[in-house]
């Protein structure tokens, strides 16, 4: 079903994140294994917005922590910006990744509560030669936290749902990525903070020409916000294309029930 | 099933007995700095067999009113400082814990979130489902045929008698919470975020549930929810909350046509989760924005 659909890849474009043939399965309580993850191969060009879309248990996390070299795959191969990450040396890894950063869903959970705005900045600046201080202000402006200086010093409770998401995309701005890979990063927010997220998220695409891969589940999302739409059930890539294509005209049965299934405010229109 | 089917459900809406009514209804949570107002000035009714909505953002105080109407807030934290609550006509607002015990599930039951939290880890799904029988419905006969007949009303196969609830996905476990529900004959069932866990192919099919119920038993929902996608497609009518208060309500099909209130169009324009003309997401600022940023 899926080969029905013919993916166009961007041609300005070279690519980014490839992953090829990836397979993970974890072991099951009582014996045997769960294929987490089989055989999928995808691949995010430089600048573009891929969504990878799915439900729990999809897969769509694990392949997401495999891009970011969190846990190895059992076959196929990550390679980011031409480097082959699979197998590659640790501390050769450690840079090679500065270019590849997470967001994820639940920020009051990624950020250390024992530390200040800055020390989590600097935190993350890790290989930066220069002025730290300076730096740090920079990036929180351009997450929308202004004056800066008055967000240096908070600790992350003394923050807004909103506002700690940004301090966490700051945070993955801090070593100037190509890619960012944010999973589920709205999932916890309102609707009203889910737009300027997305806002921001947008601006910083434009600015800085990263490219994100963004996990999540929610197909309004998904097609409102991304290029290319890679939709995952039980493990396997079923469906992969444009966003409005595969979300409006979708070729794969699943696709087609995932689509159904959302309640529509749009016709109100 | 029957005896409880309301013989008024067929007369238009305005005339229907009114299951549950808040009137100027006022919540306040105290704390060592002070206290908060979580719900105030907030007056709602849903009548017999209608389907009907509470919605709002986190923090706008839906839940409270979700709490209150059961009995359910935290003692001495939160308090009932204004206003009243009738259920089916009468004023529980100063009843004790142990009235409450004797009004909740009948008329009024209620189904949450997290249907782990609410079920017992220890004991087999069929047992639980038999208390609630036990408790509400001495004239059933056979609490077995019960059982056996909600199960079948929430579509789970009779074998998730002996089922623990570790062993069921989360929409068979929501399925599980509402045939506890159910065993009480509710006439109202309020559901408070009963799909938010849930994925969106199974949150179809827990609202497709609960459509059919309402239709088969006559029963009246009010829905809490943050979705207004599910308001629209399962709601006649709806409240929207905004810190703490409600700030217009209506039939659904109005309201979200043509919102009277500048929160409302806000929040609306912001749920579709569409781009607008110049590229960018809709979002809620400045005086209707909950947040600080």
């Amino acid at each position: 079903m899926s080969e029905a659909r013919t993916d166009p890849e961007p041609k300005a474009s070279s690519p980014l994140l490839v992953l090829d043939g990836i397979t993970r399965s974890f072991p099951v309580a009582g014996g045997g294994r769960f294929i987490a993850v089989n055989a999928v191969s995808l691949t995010v060009h430089a600048g573009e917005i891929v969504a990878l879309v799915g439900e729990s248990g999809s897969g769509k996390s694990t392949l997401g922590r495999i891009a970011l070299g969190l846990l190895a795959p059992d076959a196929g191969t990550v390679t980011f910006d031409g480097d082959c990450l699979t197998g590659m040396p640790a501390d050769r890894f450690r840079i090679v990744r500065t270019g590849m950063q997470p967001i994820f869903q639940d920020p009051t959970a990624s950020l250390n509560p024992r530390r200040t705005v800055r020390e989590l900045l600097v935190q993350a600046l890790w290989t930066y030669r220069g002025d730290l201080e300076a730096r740090c202000i920079r990036l929180l402006e351009d997450v929308g936290l202004r004056p800066a200086i008055r967000f240096l010093d908070r600790y992350s409770h003394e923050l807004s749902g909103g506002q700690r998401q940004r301090v966490s995309i700051a945070r993955s701005l801090a070593m100037e990525p190509k890619l960012i890979i944010a999973d589920e990063p709205l999932s916890g927010a309102d609707v009203s903070i889910r737009g300027q997220i997305l806002n921001l998220m947008l601006d910083i695409q434009r600015s800085r020409d990263v490219a994100y891969l963004m996990i999540t589940h929610d197909i309004s999302i998904a097609r409102a916000f991304a290029d290319r739409v890679a939709v995952m059930m039980k493990g396997e890539l079923v469906e992969v294309g444009p966003a409005q294509d595969v979300l409006r005209t979708p070729t794969h049965a699943y696709t087609r029930r995932l689509v159904a299934a959302v309640p529509e405010l749009g016709r109100l229109d | 099933m029957t005896s409880l089917d309301c013989p008024e459900r067929d007369r238009p809406s305005n005339e229907r007995p009114v299951l549950l009514e808040t009137q100027g209804l006022r919540v306040d949570y105290r704390s060592r700095n002070g206290s908060l107002t979580a719900v105030q000035d907030t007056s709602i009714r849903v009548q017999e067999g209608e389907s009907v909505a509470l919605v709002g953002e986190s923090g706008s105080g839906k839940s409270t009113v979700a709490r209150a109407l059961l009995g359910l807030l935290p003692p001495r934290i939160a308090r009932i400082e204004a206003g009243r609550i009738l259920l089916a006509g009468t004023d529980v607002t100063g009843y004790g814990p142990a009235q409450w015990e004797a009004v909740r599930g009948h008329p009024v039951a209620m189904v949450f979130q997290d249907p782990l939290s609410y079920l017992n880890p220890v004991m087999r799904v069929g047992r639980q489902i038999a208390e609630s029988v036990e408790r509400h419905d001495r004239n059933a006969g056979s609490v077995a045929t019960r059982v056996a007949e909600l199960l079948d009303l929430v579509r789970l196969p009779a074998s998730a008698v002996r089922a623990w609830p570790h062993e069921l996905s989360g929409g068979m476990r929501q399925r599980v919470l509402l045939a506890i529900a159910l065993g009480c004959r509710p006439r109202l069932l309020i559901a408070d975020e009963p799909t938010t866990a849930l994925d969106v192919t199974t949150q179809a099919e827990i609202l497709a549930l609960l459509r059919e119920l309402r239709e088969q038993l006559g029963m009246a929902m009010l829905l809490i929810s943050h979705d207004l996608g599910v308001v629209w497609e399962e709601c006649e009518r709806v409240y929207v909350m905004f810190r703490s208060r409600i700030v217009e309500s209506g039939a659904t099909r109005t309201v979200f046509a043509r919102p009277a209130h500048a929160y409302t169009a806000g929040l609306i324009k912001a749920a579709k989760a569409a781009r607008n003309s110049e590229g960018r997401f809709e979002t809620i600022e400045g005086e209707y924005s909950t947040t600080t940023d």
